[in-house]
This record gives C-alpha cells, structure tokens and sequence, in this order.
C-alpha cells in the first residue's frame, strides 16, 4: 500500500481542568489518501471538529493534544514548532469554516486577503498575485470576478462569500483541505452549490478533503469514506456505500435510519433515545452502551476498539466472535 | 445572629467575597480609614484646627523624632505651623469622605428621580433629560464641577463663601455624577412600564408611580450599588482634584486634598512628610474604594466576567 | 454617508447652542456685569447708560442670539479682572495648552495603543501582567499626585527636568512655541507625562480588551488557518479591527485632555487657558469663564465630528451605498 497523505495516530485531545483533564478526543486513527474525500460525521460535542483543529494545529487553548501521532505524508505535524507549522497551513493543508460571514475580515477587500494569502507562499509578485486570485474567483463560481474582488465581504451574500473562503484556502494549491461545516450555516438552497464547488475544485486540484458534518445526506452525495463519532472516540469507518447500505455498529444504523432521503419510504424515521454523554459522564466500556439496544456486559466493562469487517472497520463488541459467545452464555 | 445576618452570612455575594483576598484587603482599608474618620476626634492626637492646642515651636517636626525645641515626638511629623501630620489626616479624612458621600448620595437621588421621571413619562421629557445627559455626558465631570463651583461662587456674597463651600463642593461634584443613575434607573423603569401589574395599577385607580417605585428600586439595587461605589472613587478624587486647584475645600476644614496641596509648597525644602503622608493616605482610600467596586461589579454581574 | 454627516453637524450645532445658553445665562444672571464693570463710584445715569449699551434691557432671547453673533466672531467681552479683551487674552494662552495638549495625546495614543497590543499578545507574560496591574493603580491616582511625584524624582531630587512654567519661548506670528527652544522641549516634559499618562492608562486597557475580543474572532482563526505570518496577523488584521472602537473612546479622551489639563497647568504653573480657567473660578471672571466654556465646546465638538469621519475612512461598511449589496 502507498503511503497515505495524512495519517492520525492514536490522537487524544484533552482539556486540563480543576477535577482533571477532560479528555474530549480519545484514541482517533484514519488514514487518508491523496485525492480521497473523507466524511466525518457526528453530533456536535462528538470531536469532529477538535479532530480538524488539531490536523492544523489550531486548537484553542486549553485544549492539547495529550498523545497520538499526525503524520503528512512523510512528515510528523503535530509537534512542529508553531513557525513550521505555519508554512503547512494555507500551503499544505487549507481550511474552510463553518461561517462565512465571520471567517472572512470585514476591514478588508477580497483582493487583500487573497493576495496575501497568496504571496505568504508563493514567491509572486503583486500583479501576478493578483491574476490568480482573478482566476481562483472564476474558479469557485464568483461571477465577474475581476470587477468583484475589489468589494469588501460585507457586499457578497453568504453562499458567495463561501466560494471566497474556499478560494482562499486553495490559494496556495494545498494537498488536504479540511472543511469544517462548510454548509451549515447557509440557506438551504445554496447548499448543494458550494459542496459541488468545493468537491469539483479540490478534485480538478487533486486535493484529498476532510469533510466534517452532521449532515449525513452531505456526506453521502460527496465522500468516498466515512468516519463516524460518538464521544470523542471512532465508531465506524469505512466507504460511503457500504456503511449506508450495511451498516453495522448500532448507533450508526441509528444514525442512517434517521436520514429521511435514506430510509424506506413507507417507514417512519427512527430515533436513537437519549443523548450522547456529556465529556464529564462518558460512561466506562463502550461510549454508547447506555443508548444500545443490544448492548452486554461486556460493553459495559471494556472499551471496544476499531477491528476490520468486511470492507469497513468497527468498533464494537458484537462483532467479537469471542466476546459474543462469551456475553451470550 | 439574626436571622438575616445568619442569610447573609450563607448567601453566594459573602461566598465570593470570602474567596476573594483582593476584596477582603480593599474592604479592611476601606473600613479602618473610614472608622478612622469617624472617630477621629477620639483618636487624634490633637485638634488641629483650634489654634489654642498648637505650638509653632512643634513646627517642621520630622516623623517620629523629637522636635529639637520641645522635645515633642509627632508620629508623622507636623507642618509649619507645628500641626501634627496624623491629626490633620484624620481631619482631612472626615472632609473627603463627608464630601464623597454627600456628593454620590446627591448624584443617586437626582440620578434615580430623573431617571424614574424620563422612563415613566416617557416622550418630550424623556428625550429633554436624556439629551441634557448625553451632553454633559461629553464633557468630564472635573469641567462640569468646576464650572457649577464657579457659578455658585458667583451668586454667594463672599462672606458666606467659606461657610457653603463643602455644601458647594458636594453639589458640584454630585451635578457632575448623575448621568449614570439615570440611565440605569430608566432603563428598569422602561422595561416594568408595559408589565401587567402597572396596568392593573392603573385600572383600580391606585397611584401606578408609588407601586413602579416599590418593583423598580430593587431591581435596580444592584447596578446602583457598583455605580455608587465606582462614584465614590471618583467623587473622592474630584473633591481632591478640587481642593488641590483652591476651589474647594476652605482652609478651614482642609481635605485630603487641600492637604496635598499645602505640602507641595513644603516639596522643595526637604519637608516631604507633610505632603507624602496626606498623598498616601488619598491614594490608600482611592485604591481600595476602586478595588471594591471593581470586585463588587464583577460579583454581582456574572455576565460580564 | 451625506445625510448621515449632515445630521451629525446639526448635532454639533444644537450642542454648541445649549453650550452657548449655559455661557450666557452665567454671563447674564451670575453677579452684575454693570457693577462689575462700574465699580463702586457710579451714578444711577451710568448704569442706565452701561445697561443700554450693554443691552441689558433687550428681551432675553435678542439678548442671547446677540451674544451668541458676538460670540461666533469672537468678541467675549472684556475680562473682570484684567481690564483686557478675553479674545486676546485666549489667544496669549491658547497655544500653551494646545502644545501640551498635543504632546500628551500623542504619547497617550503611542504608548496606549502599543502597550495595549503587547499586553493583548503576550496576555498571560510576567511584563504583561506586571504592566496590567500597574495600570490599575495608575487608573486610581489623581493626575496631580502624578505630576507631584515627577517633580519630586525629576525636578528635586534628581535635578534633571525645570518644575514649572514653560521654558523660552520663540513667536511665530501670533503663536508661541516653545518647541524651538531646549529649555522649551525640556519644560514639556514632565506636564505631558503628566497629563497623558492617565489616558494612555485607559486607552492602553480598551485596546487591550477589544484586541482580545478580535482574537478570537472566526476571522483571525482563519487568517491562522491561511499560514498568514503572526506579523500580518496581530499588527494587519487584528489591530485594524481593534481600531474601530478604540477610535471613539481616544478621541474623547484627547477631548478630555484638553479638559484635564486645567489640573496638570495648575501643577505645573504651565501658562496656558487651563490655569486661566482656574484663575478666573477663585475670582469670578465670567466671560474668561463663559470663553472658556465656549472654546472647549467648540473643541469637543470638531474633535467628535473628525473622529466619526475617521470611522468612514476605516469600516468600508459604513460607507456603503446599499444599493451595490448583492443578496
């Protein structure tokens, strides 16, 4: 197998408080390979998005990674001094956030900011700059581009000013762009758009994307694979198709029967009871175990991790041949 | 223990305040200077004021060594007229505190009023009190107490000047101070206006004012309580400010600040002490009293930590 | 923009009015201008004929636009005290206080802003905290105890810095600098710390609050997520943005400035219209008063209306022509 452009390790992201560390990521591992798409889906509070910050090495203080490894290619990222890292962001690894009318300054034009972004890792000149910022506009979808990039944010509506933002994080032609809800908090209508945008420049660029969201319906249409979260840990990995026809941990067939445009049409939408633990009460054994309907013993003790089945990975006990006969005794 | 007291003594605020050392040193500095003026004809040494108790002799005495005339030992010292320093602080102390009480205690009531009066009646004299708010706002309070000290001094016959002037001093300082009050105080007024129980009020033809006044003023207790004790800071500082420009206090009953300004004359010739003792004291209470409030805000508004 | 400039200018207008009314009622009602300018031997006759001249018997409002149209070309009246034209006597002491005024507010704005940003920056350093705790104390010492205290170290003790006045002075037409002079620059010293210190104090800690609020913001996350320099991050970005709020607050406390200064002449015996002002408190002088009202007015005011132009020229969102809002 070649080697995979990204690689987390092991990855644990804690927050230290008064009563001990928190720990919000615990023991995250995927591989990405160049030009994948990889979906990642969870609740809010699951480490979805700490997962992306991390990869850039832009978690808010207090939150640190305790252990794990992330690896770029052939280079370990996260625990390059801040300079270093600094040339990886924006040149390597771009990033989209999840609200474009607060990601992009308002005191300045688009041109600046793009320009910028450009020549901080690119040695061109301000003109040159200036046409290729031209061009990533048209790219992404801006119309008239050149007369509009001397706006200001405030002039584009929300889903126009996500295209800048994606533009500004492929300026520098980066292998991996991460975005984080990059839908969310726009009008459903132009949704679908800026995941097209986003999926047809990275593809046409060769970039690999990590795709956060809650929004499984996202996910389907545009990733290859998919990870699925709960509390901070992995539950499932593995193609898009096959979790979505076949999928075998019980909260993520939960998760697939509550997605109307996946379920049966005649079946009414399920629902998992309960809510995902809060970071102070995660339960010991599985995460999940409390809202598990088929839930034993041993999920209640032990932590299940991620072992192979079939095409995906999964972690959870019953597919233990051991511990099923063992629980079923 | 009452039973009050004993609530108190459980409640979250002595909770926070127990956990705060920055509090509890501000509120025993504020506590000893304030009961040090209270008492301060007990516990001065002399009144410094009555002519008949003082020994020019004494003058120029250095603290804590024996005058080379009478052989006296002053504790900090004593001025040219062989004051004793420690007695014309705990003096001067009185006059400040007299003063930024008085003055806040004006500023609140006035404050308070007006602002009841603008959120009540609402309309032409709403927008009246709250444009002559924002103008004055504009300026600083020390412009605003001084021109209103000047123009009191302009309608006093001199003779009376010395007699009135604390009561000047606190009127100007309190006029400089009201904006603040007022616009909490309309605020909450504004907001209980439209409730239910005015209306209600209303309708059965009682005075919906008398019963306003009962919901709002606890409402208000609160922000009122950091805004008085933040002006109380302030308020000492202008009556000082004042006092140090000769506008204020009369020579006869000196503040701190009249003090200050009596040892800067003092400053060239070596005789630091009368001017570094009164300074000390000024800077101790103004610290302390601002500490208090910046805690108080923080305690009693969450929100804005 | 324009309708938006204009309503601030008709503001202006109305204050000044109202300032105007409150310099007129002191000049009109406070003491008697006739026996003020009569003195004691006088003849019913001469006061009849002071008030006529005076306009003393017009109704109150023609008596106020009048003085308010002598007032706009800068006629005051004469001063009780020193029998001369208060417009001169402003225009003697003007530039004293305007070059201190001016040398504080720019060591206010260099040291507030720049201490501002590093304690932001640096939020949990030793200088910082140190700097931070400093100013607390800073924030509760009256301006004229600072001032003693520099005389105290530079002037007696240390010998290095004259304690009053103003040092020579050279005319330039009819204002006088006293920045061509070393012992000019030298006297300049100490009252411009003085005076600036307590607004750099309080610039330095908005600065510092709002640079905070702006780092945290999605922007400057993902001006970060770009690679963009730490440099461009904090002094472009950052500080632009800390700047919209930072630009009202300074400008009303280089309004104060001009205000505070009556403290920091009185301390200094710095001959400007502050210790003017003073001056004219302790012997009643109501026009030197009433000028003096008017000139800080007019002041305050120029000094608001710039600072909302400035914010035009920073926020290109207030500026919009709302028509070019693309939805």
């Amino acid at each position: 197998m070649t080697q995979p452009l990204l690689s987390v390790k092991d990855l644990v992201i804690e927050f230290p408080t008064r009563d001990g560390p928190l720990t919000a990521v615990d023991g995250v591992s995927f591989d990405l390979a160049a030009g994948e798409i990889l979906g990642v889906v969870g609740e809010s509070g699951a480490g979805k998005s700490l997962t992306g910050s991390a990869i850039m090495g832009l978690l808010d203080p207090p939150g640190r990674i305790a252990s794990g490894e992330i690896w770029l290619g052939s280079q370990r990222i996260d625990n390059l001094a801040e300079e270093d890292m600094r040339a990886i962001r924006g040149k390597r690894i771009g990033m989209v956030f999840q609200d474009p009318l607060t990601s992009l300054n308002p005191l300045y034009t688009i041109a600046q900011q793009l320009i910028e972004t450009i020549r901080t890792h690119i040695k061109i000149n301000e003109s040159d700059a200036r046409k290729r910022a031209i061009g990533l506009l048209d790219d992404v979808g801006i119309p008239a581009a050149s007369r509009r990039i001397d706006d200001y944010p405030y002039q584009f509506s929300g889903g126009m000013r996500q295209r800048v933002v994606i533009a500004l994080a492929l300026a520098a032609e980066p292998e991996l762009v991460i975005a984080d809800e990059p839908t969310t908090a726009l009008d459903v209508s132009v949704q679908a758009q800026i995941i097209d945008v986003l999926k047809e420049q990275c593809t046409e660029r060769g970039a690999s994307i990590i795709l956060i969201t809650h929004d499984m319906g996202v996910i389907a249409e545009t990733a290859n694979r998919v990870a699925v979260m709960y509390s901070g840990r992995i539950a499932e990995i593995g193609p898009v198709r096959d979790i979505i026809k076949n999928a075998s941990h019980p909260y993520t067939k939960g998760l697939m029967g509550s997605i109307p445009t996946l379920a049966q049409a005649d079946d009414r939408l399920t629902q998992i009871p309960g809510s995902m633990p809060r970071l102070t009460d995660i339960p010991a054994g599985c995460a999940f175990n409390p809202r598990c309907e088929q839930v034993f013993d041993k999920c209640r003790t032990e932590r299940p991790f991620l072992v192979p089945n079939a095409t995906c990975e999964v972690a959870c006990w019953l597919y233990d041949e051991a511990a099923v006969k063992e629980g079923k005794k | 223990m009452t039973a009050a007291f004993a609530d108190f003594l459980a409640s979250d605020f002595f909770y926070k305040f127990r956990r705060s050392p920055v509090a509890i040193g501000a509120f025993i500095v504020t506590a000893i200077l304030v009961l040090s003026a209270l008492f301060a004809p007990i516990i001065a040494t002399q009144n410094p004021f009555d002519p008949g108790s003082l020994n020019l002799m004494n003058g120029f005495s250095k603290p804590g060594i024996a005058n080379d005339f009478t052989g006296e030992t002053f504790f900090l010292g004593t001025d040219d007229q062989g004051r004793d320093i420690f007695s014309t602080i705990l003096y001067g102390l009185r006059v400040s505190l007299f003063v930024g009480f008085s003055a806040v205690m004006f500023a609140m009531v006035l404050g308070a009023t007006l602002g009841l009066i603008a959120g009540y009646t609402g309309g032409r004299t709403d927008t009246i009190i709250m444009r002559i708010a924002d103008i004055q706002l504009t300026f600083p309070a020390i412009l605003v107490a001084l021109l209103i000290f000047g123009i009191a001094k302009g309608i006093t016959p001199p003779s009376y000047r010395d007699e009135v002037a604390i009561w000047v001093l606190i009127i100007a300082i309190g006029l400089s101070d009201w904006v603040q009050f007022a616009r909490v105080v309309r605020g909450a007024t504004l907001v209980e206006r439209n409730k239910e129980y005015v209306q209600a009020a209303k309708l059965i033809g009682r005075s919906p004012f008398s019963i306003m006044i009962k919901h709002i003023l606890p409402n208000t207790l609160g922000p009122v309580l950091v805004i008085a004790t933040i002006s109380l800071a302030l308020a000492i500082i202008a009556e000082a400010t004042l006092s140090f420009l000769g506008v204020g206090a009369p020579p006869t009953q000196p503040s701190l600040g009249t003090l200050i300004s009596i040892g800067q004359r003092f400053l060239f010739s070596g005789e630091w002490w009368i001017l570094f003792y009164p300074a000390l004291t000024l800077l101790a209470l103004a610290l302390s009293v601002n500490l208090l409030g910046d805690w108080l805000r923080d305690a009693l508004n969450p929100k804005l930590k | 923009m324009l309708a938006y400039i204009i309503r601030r200018i008709f503001q202006s207008i109305f204050v000044l009015l109202m300032v105007g009314l409150v310099a007129f009622s002191m000049f009109r009602f406070v003491g008697d201008p006739v026996e003020n300018l009569l003195g004691q031997e006088r003849t019913q006759a001469d006061i009849e004929r002071v008030r006529e001249q005076l306009g003393l018997n017009d109704p109150f409002a023609v008596q106020y636009m009048n003085f308010l149209g002598r007032a706009v070309t800068g006629d005051f009246g004469v001063s009780y005290r020193q029998g001369r034209e208060v417009s001169t006597i402003l225009a003697e002491r003007a530039p004293a206080t305007l070059e201190l005024a001016g040398v504080s507010a720019m060591l206010a704005i260099i040291f507030g802003v720049g201490l501002g940003v590093f304690t932001a920056i640096r939020r949990d350093g030793f200088m910082a905290n140190f700097i931070m705790t400093t100013s607390l104390i800073g924030v509760s010492l009256p301006t004229f105890l600072i001032g003693i205290l520099l005389i105290y170290v530079f002037a007696v003790e240390l010998g290095w810095l004259p304690s009053f006045g103003r040092g020579e002075v050279v005319q330039l037409g009819w204002w006088s600098t006293g920045f061509l002079t070393e012992s000019g620059l030298r006297a300049i010293i100490l009252p411009a710390i003085t005076l600036g210190l307590y607004q750099m104090t309080l610039i330095m800690r908005l600065v510092r609050a709002e640079m905070l609020e702006v780092l945290r913001t999605d922007y400057i996350k993902f001006a970060r997520a770009r690679g963009l320099s730490k440099r461009a991050i904090n002094f472009g970005h950052a500080l632009k943005n800390t700047m919209v709020p930072v630009i009202t607050v300074t400008g009303l406390q280089i309004g104060s400035i001009i205000a505070f200064a009556i403290i920091t002449e009185t301390v200094f015996q710095w001959p400007g219209v502050g210790l003017l002002f003073i001056n004219a408190i302790q012997f009643v002088d109501i026009p030197v008063m009433a000028a003096y009202l008017m000139l800080i007015s007019v002041m305050f005011v120029l000094i608001n209306l710039i600072v909302d132009l400035l914010y035009f020229a920073i926020d290109p969102r207030l500026s919009a022509d709302s028509s070019s809002r693309e939805h």
